[in-house]
């Protein structure tokens, strides 16, 4: 992966701008910033502190050609998409977007933040429910609290008890996926198929992109 | 004189009937107002009300007509009798509209009623018919000084309007600095790319125009004269001096970039790689020229990385450099951001901005240029330092808050424009003040300073037009662009603010046609803006006169000289007819036919001043006619109600209002007087620029003369009022009254 990172870095040598304008999906909008900064002043997550950097930041340290510490950064990671910047941009900037496709350029070349909560959950709930189509939902939310090693893993499922066992009552948790037995839908093969394809042409994509 | 026929007209439309007892209206009219003639009528401003005036006028021999109806702000259309003397007694927007209909205010509204109407006719019986200024010249010739964008647009469209012009440009061809520009910025869709800058297509078309002559290599060497009749000899090439006769005339002389020798830290001066945006403009010429790409200047080796410093020398907070934005720099930088990228997208071009200002459809090219890969970041430069043939500028990026230094190949400094309007006036009289006492320095810097004059008029008050902030020449932002303080002179372009090519040109064509304006009333000899078609003009009684200079000193618009006598000589046709003139005289010589000391002294002596025991007080309202009366009949229009006892005479400004009516009112028993007048200073809104200013100074000076009277010094009150106080301004009324009311009643009832 990072023999990726090496290449891109050499190839693009100072120029981060254009690196993600032409590796990142929606990379060429970053330069359409104009600095106003509505996007941060909107952004829910603002207020939680939880962030390296507001967007109007990133789009300013890709163009100051920041590499490391934009590609490192937490702050696409803590996008909640709730589309408020997008929605408000007055150049009609697809933040939201962009911050998605800045993260998973990172990801792609092994240089997103490692154990990042977001970004493991996005990954567990992509392979969990490809697998049958369906989400099962107590492996999902296993692999999430014990992420942090088993005492942590016990400790937030024990805080989590009461609305679990509301949520069997409810039906709306079925025990037994923890064994596999799980709802699952009706053409597997068909949903993986087409996925199949989907990554085929996505990794087709990139691959001229990396070329060019 | 013919022989005077006086008549009364009172309306009982608009409910004007229901409110108020006209019969006894009719009585007031006659008995105190000695009417010769006094008519009713249902509904005065239909076209019978108006047969009923007219028949009178042509039949019964009626010279002065009082109409008490409605404010004289409506129905204008109407009461037009353009042979009569008309005053006007405001019944309806004055008296019904401000009062509460209830029984208890029933007798309070009606002598209301009553002093409008006896006002009305005391008002008429002072005034004459206006007849016009004699003294005109029908000149309708336009001279435009400076043959830039703006010059060579405001002939062009004076032309166009059927106009000769007399187009003068102090260099050697026109295009001032259009002329040398590469490109311009872009005027219209789709705003992304410049644009060839115009400037021989319209030579070209001044050059075929029969209507404009055009001196090269001149400058205005004399201005003499008035609207109408300015006589101008232009120094030409060969040395001799032209003559014109002109009509009005269009101060287009542009501007002068900021000295960027003057910013030594960003470099200037210090590497041939550091240039203001005219330098990158000759460069992109010359390159173009040469069929090149533009090249470092110090070592013709390409240029890889470009950095435009805005705001360079402007918006300074220290008071070292300009202190305001020239509004055209960023659209400028961008355009020449383009420059490279348009010949190759890999050159690196930066913009270190604070605020990016783009105005008019700058938005769009500024969009278009981050497309093209133009990078803007926001920062302030600190330093340009300059090694062998690359510059390092240092700047603090204000988004990611630090310190960042980055080097560049070439280095452009957004400069500011600074306007060519000729010696401050000020300076310059206090210079030849010190040369006439003798002072040798003075004296250099008297012929230093005409050196720089621009129209070289010969009035009183100065060789040029009067400035305002930062050197701009005088102008009003909003309300009167064009105007200066010198009538039928109007200023356009970047003479009188910071402005691009397009909104100079929009400035050129407006100035023109005000020009023309100005032209064609002088010609009338009637006045120009704000009372623009007024047939009155001062005129002097010189026999009373003694020479004070007051009123030379003060005419806001210098159109009163001095002659061999050292008398007050009037320039009717510079006149704006604002009557600061009248309020400054001493002596009260000054008068207009229709506006006079007594024309307005008579109305406050018609007021019915009620004894001390009655607990009705007095209180007189000065209102300037431009913004307090309107602010007060839109009240009226409003329902918003105010006191019953004030009583309100309009005034042309409250640079008119002579001393003696205030002393006149409280020495007739008035508790209060009220003036009205519009916000002076920097910010300005009076119509005459001035006149509210030198009101106020006067006015300043009442304290001395309430407390010899025994007086509460507060029995005077100065207004500041805006057209839009409609809310406000009867609470501010009625506060004062009731400040009023604490008072005991003035001890000069009854006398």
């Amino acid at each position: 992966m990072s023999d990726l990172n090496q290449t891109m870095a050499a190839r693009y040598q100072n120029n981060f701008l254009k690196e993600i304008e032409e590796q990142a999906e929606m990379g060429e909008w970053v330069k359409m910033c104009m600095q106003c900064g509505l996007c941060s002043g909107s952004c829910p997550t603002n207020f939680q502190a939880g962030w390296d950097h507001p967007p109007q930041e990133i789009f300013m340290m890709i163009r100051a050609g920041k590499r490391d510490e934009v590609l490192k950064s937490n702050s696409m990671w803590m996008c909640t998409s709730c589309y408020n910047c997008y929605v408000r941009c007055p150049r009609k900037v697809p933040v939201t977007h962009v911050m998605h496709g800045i993260a998973e350029y990172a990801y792609r070349i092994g240089q997103s933040p490692k154990n990042q909560p977001t970004q493991h959950l996005s990954k567990t709930f992509w392979d969990n429910c490809t697998k049958t189509g369906r989400v099962n939902e107590v492996k999902l939310t296993q692999s999430l609290y014990f992420k942090d090693g088993i005492g942590a893993g016990i400790k937030k499922a024990m805080e989590m008890q009461a609305v679990a066992l509301g949520l069997v009552k409810a039906k709306r948790l079925n025990p037994l996926e923890a064994i596999g037995i799980a709802h699952k839908c009706k053409d597997i093969k068909g949903i993986q198929a087409m996925l199949a394809k989907a990554n085929e042409l996505e990794a087709q994509r990139k691959a001229e992109k990396a070329k060019a | 004189m013919a022989d005077v026929k006086t008549a009364a007209y009172i309306c009982k439309g608009c409910e004007i009937d229901k409110r108020v007892d006209v019969a006894a209206l009719a009585k007031a009219a006659t008995k105190s107002g000695k009417m010769n003639i006094v008519r009713e009528h249902d509904f005065l401003c239909s076209a019978e009300g108006v047969a009923m005036i007219q028949n009178d006028i042509d039949n019964e021999g009626v010279t002065h007509a009082a109409i008490c109806a409605c404010s004289r702000r409506a129905k204008t259309d109407a009461f037009n009798f353009p042979t009569t003397a008309i005053s006007r007694g405001n019944l309806r927007e004055g008296v019904i509209w401000i009062r509460p209909d209830t029984e208890a205010a029933r007798e309070t509204t009606q002598e209301m009623a009553e002093d409008y109407v006896r006002m009305a006719c005391a008002e008429v019986k002072a005034m004459q018919v206006p007849q016009g200024n004699p003294n005109t010249g029908g000149v309708k010739t336009l001279l435009v000084v400076g043959g830039g964008m703006s010059g060579m647009t405001s002939a062009l469209e004076a032309s166009k309007a059927g106009y000769k012009v007399v187009l003068v440009e102090k260099t050697g061809a026109l295009g001032g600095w259009t002329a040398k520009l590469h490109k311009r910025i872009p005027t219209r869709e789709p705003f992304k790319a410049p644009e060839d800058n115009g400037v021989s297509d319209m030579v070209a078309r001044i050059e075929a125009d029969s209507n404009i002559k055009v001196y090269l290599n001149a400058t205005i060497a004399k201005t003499d004269g008035s609207p109408g009749r300015f006589k101008v000899e232009i120094a030409i090439e060969s040395g001799a001096i032209a003559n014109e006769d002109i009509g009005a005339i269009i101060q287009a002389t542009g501007f002068t970039l900021y000295d960027a020798n003057k910013l030594p830290e960003l470099g200037y001066g210090k590497s041939p790689n550091v240039v203001d945006q005219a330098g990158l403009e000759g460069l992109a010429r010359d390159a173009a020229a040469a069929g090149k790409p533009i090249c470092r200047p110090s070592d013709g080796q390409p240029v890889n990385k470009v950095v435009f410093v805005q705001c360079a020398g402007q918006r300074d907070t220290t008071g070292t450099h300009l202190q305001y934005c020239s509004g055209f720099c960023c659209n400028t930088s961008i355009k020449q951001a383009m420059y490279f990228k348009d010949g190759n997208p890999d050159i690196d071009t930066v913009v270190l901005f604070t605020d990016l200002r783009t105005p008019g459809n700058g938005e769009d090219f500024y969009r278009a240029a981050q497309n093209k890969g133009v990078i803007f970041s926001k920062g302030v430069v600190s330093n340009v330092s300059a090694s062998g043939n690359t510059c390092s500028v240092k700047f603090k990026d204000l988004i990611l808050n630090e310190e960042v230094d980055t080097q560049a190949d070439l280095v452009v400094l957004a400069t500011g424009m600074v306007p060519s309007s000729g010696p401050e006036l000020d300076a310059l009289n206090e210079a030849n003040r010190l040369a006439e006492g003798g002072d040798e320095g003075a004296k250099e810097q008297v012929v230093q300073m005409m050196s720089k004059s621009v129209l070289n008029l010969t009035y009183r008050q100065g060789p040029d037009v009067p400035q305002f902030k930062h050197g701009f020449n005088d102008s009003h932002f909003i309300c009167f662009p064009y105007e200066t303080r010198r009538t039928a002179i109007y200023n356009a372009g970047p003479v009188r603010r910071p402005m691009d090519i397009l909104q100079a040109q929009e400035d050129a064509t407006g100035a023109a046609m005000k020009a023309i304006q100005a032209m064609e009333n002088a010609g009338l000899g009637k006045a120009a803006h704000p009372r623009a078609g007024d047939l009155s003009f001062p005129t002097v009684r010189l026999e009373g006169c003694t020479q004070c200079k007051r009123c030379t000193v003060e005419c806001p618009f210098g159109a009163i000289d001095e002659d061999a006598k050292r008398f007050p000589l009037f320039n009717e046709s510079r006149c704006r007819r604002c009557g600061t003139c009248m309020g400054a005289c001493p002596v009260r010589v000054i008068s207009f036919e229709n506006y006079s000391v007594n024309t307005v002294g008579s109305q406050i002596k018609a007021v019915d001043v009620p004894d001390e025991f009655s607990e009705k007080p007095r209180i007189l309202i000065l209102a300037c006619e431009n913004d307090a009366y309107p602010a007060l009949d839109m009240a009226g229009m409003n329902r918003h109600e105010y006191d019953p006892f004030v009583r309100v005479i309009p005034i042309r400004c409250l640079g008119s209002v002579n001393t003696i009516w205030i002393t006149d009112a409280l020495n007739g028993g008035y508790d209060g007087v009220m003036l009205m007048g519009c916000k002076h200073g920097e910010e300005y809104q009076c119509h005459f620029v001035k006149g509210s200013e030198l009101g106020r100074y006067r006015l300043s000076k009442v304290g001395d003369t309430l407390k010899g009277m025994n007086l509460e010094t507060e029995r005077v009150m100065d207004v500041e009022v805006a057209i839009t106080d409609i809310a406000t301004l009867p609470q501010k009324i009625n506060d004062y009254a009731a400040l009023i009311k604490s008072f005991p009643p003035s001890p000069f009832k009854g006398f």
